[in-house]
């Protein structure tokens, strides 16, 4: 086969040529520096490792409330999914394995706090104390997102990759004109997204804009290393958390499997936005053990293996077995976690087995801030022809 | 003749497109090892290597910019948009630089350039993956526009707009690929329709039916129904025309039958304001007007966002909806 090239034809094989994009002899993101530069408190064996900047004291009970939420984030995770299987929910993105990186960043965040979300942060949702089911309304397809950010200071779930960084730096910047940074009182901004959102132009425009205005915003990205089918190497040749250098801010890495140090770097990070010192790139190390979603079948381009060896790192089995060889929990106290989270589970799933289908005619609802004459012409057009049904007595053709 | 779904339509329209010639690349996110996420790029890297079949970091505006560059160097590339309501990020690059590159270089420059985007509602999906955004790109000059609704056209189409030297917006039915149709993939495109020819889906004598992508499934089971007539209602000859391309329209196809029918109505999923149908109502007014009975109807969604996917089905027009508008072209 000949490929025309500058003009000359040059002989050269194209079908199942090693590709001209991917050079062998590069280093993986992630080869580098794992050792060096990722920030861990507990292994996963469940070993305390103390680390010179982020130094932590949480009492035992602390710990306990971390175990309890990562359990109960879990069981709920685990509910959608079989609930999405029963036909219940048309979709669902699971958290499996990245919910150390949600509860431990989330149960940082101080009240005031505002956060910016992906459509995976079931986790941090929980930790803005956002009723699971208001989550599953919006993979049920009842609602494209039923709270109220301002209430939990959560904002609604973006699934267009990456847009809401930028929503967050502006945010960021409002906090700053309102002069509602400084001292413990202040405010700070957090926005979630994952290791394909980097690549996006919008996230590359977020950390410009935080980077010039020094806003105090704190980018946490989950790297759970897959983009659907696409491994990380598809989105970057250096460790994300370096890329912050160029844009002016610093970087780190966590094990983001690691409740503690993603507590710790998260406190310490919006900490320093809220002191005016800037914007923070943190990349929680972590891995996707689901699919993608519901809709998604990773054996396709991943090998088990693989999952296999991030089953070793599980977030919550570090805890529980720190927690035991420490002594700081009871046998009574795990039971009492898993009687919660079948508690909490047979919840979730009731409430999503009778929520009830939203009115017909609030499609034309919320549209603008006061109906227009189109949209009160449709909706009424609308209702009389539904009103034409139950006039004919019979069903719809 | 195989039995072939739309999806696997397109893949075997696709693998042609690249077997006969080697400029053709397809490039996007997850279309490599996975395939794509509805499987129409499904092992076609593992036939043709990494080089040809890309998965591209996840950057809509960076995969149509880049397809650009590539067309600039002499290749074909088919980009793959993963839903429709991701095209936005892209939307500067197709309208600002694809569209207009042949106008601003005085015709010295072609980007052969197709992007395929899966669209429409219905099955149940969340925000961003039930839209129709084809009025954005009908508005825009130097795009050619086209939505395919069957098997056999995903095939020939598929390849037309590979082979086409204009950009091409490719609309995919996505609730549609697992139809079923019979393609004759031996014949290539031979004896197809041209790519900017509408077609008659079913004929008729009394109303014209207007659709495309979709919705022609619905509009053909419409016709059906209608033409049975019920306890009540008698028979109706509905003619279905499947418009195939928006940009250019064939307006000589869709003339040939309005004059016989003297009553249009026209269905998309999109919203009614402002949609397609707003176009065609017009130049069928324009053009027909001694020969209309009624005025040209349009169905279609709602001015709002789509909806929640629990009320997709009233924001989608059905058969009732269709049948419906016909009844009342017919009172006319």
């Amino acid at each position: 086969m000949t490929v025309e090239s500058g003009g000359a034809t040059t002989t050269a094989p194209i079908t199942g040529a090693p590709a001209a994009g991917t050079p062998p002899d590069r280093p993986v993101p992630d080869a580098q520096d794992q050792a060096g530069g990722l920030i861990q408190l507990l292994t996963p064996e469940g070993e305390r490792i103390d680390h010179p900047d982020y130094p932590l004291e949480l009492a035992a009970a602390d710990i306990r409330d971390l175990y309890r939420d990562l359990v109960l984030v879990r069981r709920i995770d685990t509910e959608a999914i079989s609930l999405q299987r029963q036909g219940e929910l048309g979709i669902w993105a699971s958290l499996l394995g990245q919910e150390a990186a949600q509860i431990g960043s989330g149960r940082a965040l101080g009240p005031d706090d505002m956060v910016f979300p992906t459509y995976r942060e079931h986790g941090v949702a929980w930790c803005r104390g956002i009723d699971p089911v208001k989550l599953l309304e919006l993979y049920r397809g009842v609602s494209h997102g039923g709270w109220d950010p301002k209430e939990h200071r959560f904002h609604l779930y973006t699934i267009v990759i990456g847009s809401q960084t930028l929503h967050a730096t502006g945010y960021a910047m409002g906090i700053q004109r309102d002069g509602a940074l400084g001292g413990d009182q202040g405010e700070a901004v957090i926005v979630y997204f994952g290791d394909g959102a980097t690549s996006q132009g919008d996230v590359n425009e977020a950390f410009v804009w935080a980077s010039v205005f020094n806003a105090p915003v704190v980018f946490f990205c989950q790297n759970n290393q897959w983009a659907i089918s696409e491994p990380l190497e598809k989105q970057s040749r250096i460790p994300l958390y370096q890329r912050a250098r160029g844009f002016g801010f610093p970087g780190l890495r966590v094990d983001g499997n690691d409740v503690l140090a993603c507590y710790a770097v998260t406190k310490k990070a919006m900490q320093a936005a809220r002191e005016g010192q800037g914007p923070t790139f943190i990349e929680a190390f972590t891995y996707r053990m689901g699919a993608h979603t519901t809709t998604d079948d990773p054996t396709r381009y991943r090998l088990a293996s693989e999952l296999e060896m991030w089953k070793l790192k599980d977030p919550i089995e570090r805890v529980r077995a720190y927690l035991v060889r420490t002594g700081q929990a009871e046998p009574e106290f795990f039971a009492d976690v898993e009687a919660e989270a079948n508690k909490v589970g047979a919840d979730v799933r009731e409430a999503c087995r009778t929520m009830p289908d939203p009115p017909v005619l609030s499609i034309f609802d919320q549209v603008y801030a006061e109906p227009t004459a189109i949209l009160r012409a449709e909706r009424e057009q609308y209702a009389a022809y539904l009103d034409s049904f139950e006039e004919l007595g019979g069903e719809r053709r | 003749m195989t039995t072939l779904a739309l999806s696997k339509a397109l893949n075997e329209g696709l693998r042609k497109a690249m077997e006969n010639d080697p400029k053709v690349l397809i490039m996007g996110e997850d279309v490599g090892k996975l395939g794509g996420v509805f499987r129409v790029t499904d092992g076609l890297q593992k036939d043709f290597g990494e080089d040809r079949v890309v998965d591209t970091p996840l950057a809509e505006s960076g995969i149509v910019g880049t397809a650009i560059g590539l067309a600039l160097r002499g290749y074909r590339p088919v980009c793959e948009i993963q839903f429709d309501g991701f095209v936005y990020p892209a939307v500067d690059q197709i309208v600002s630089q694809l569209a207009k590159m042949r106008y601003r270089s005085r015709g010295s420059i072609s980007l052969p350039v197709v992007i395929r985007i899966p669209c429409g509602g219905g099955i149940g999906a969340v925000e961003h993956h039930s839209e129709s955004p084809e009025v954005l790109f009908t508005h825009t000059a130097g795009l050619r526009v086209v939505a395919c609704a069957d098997a056999a056209d995903a095939f020939a189409m598929i390849q037309q707009s590979i082979s086409c030297d204009d950009p091409v917006i490719f609309f995919e039915p996505k609730r549609r690929y697992w139809d079923k149709g019979e393609v004759d993939v031996a014949s290539g495109v031979a004896g197809a329709l041209p790519l900017d020819r509408a077609k008659v889906a079913l004929e008729g004598t009394e109303v014209t039916l207007l659709s495309y992508g979709p919705l022609v499934r619905t509009c053909l089971e419409s016709a059906l129904a209608a033409r049975e007539g019920g306890p009540n209602q008698v028979g109706r000859s509905i003619e279905v025309i499947d418009l195939r391309s928006l940009s250019p329209l064939d307006m000589e196809t869709i003339g040939a039958s309005v004059r016989r029918t003297g009553r249009c109505v026209v269905a998309h999923e999109a919203p009614v304001y402002a949609g397609f149908g707003a176009e065609i109502a017009a130049r069928v007014t324009e053009q027909y007007f001694y020969h209309l009975e009624a005025p040209v109807l349009r169905v279609g969604g709602f001015a709002t966002p789509y909806p929640p996917s629990r009320l997709e089905e009233h924001y989608l027009p059905d058969l009732d909806r269709i049948l419906d508008a016909v009844d009342r072209t017919l009172e006319y």
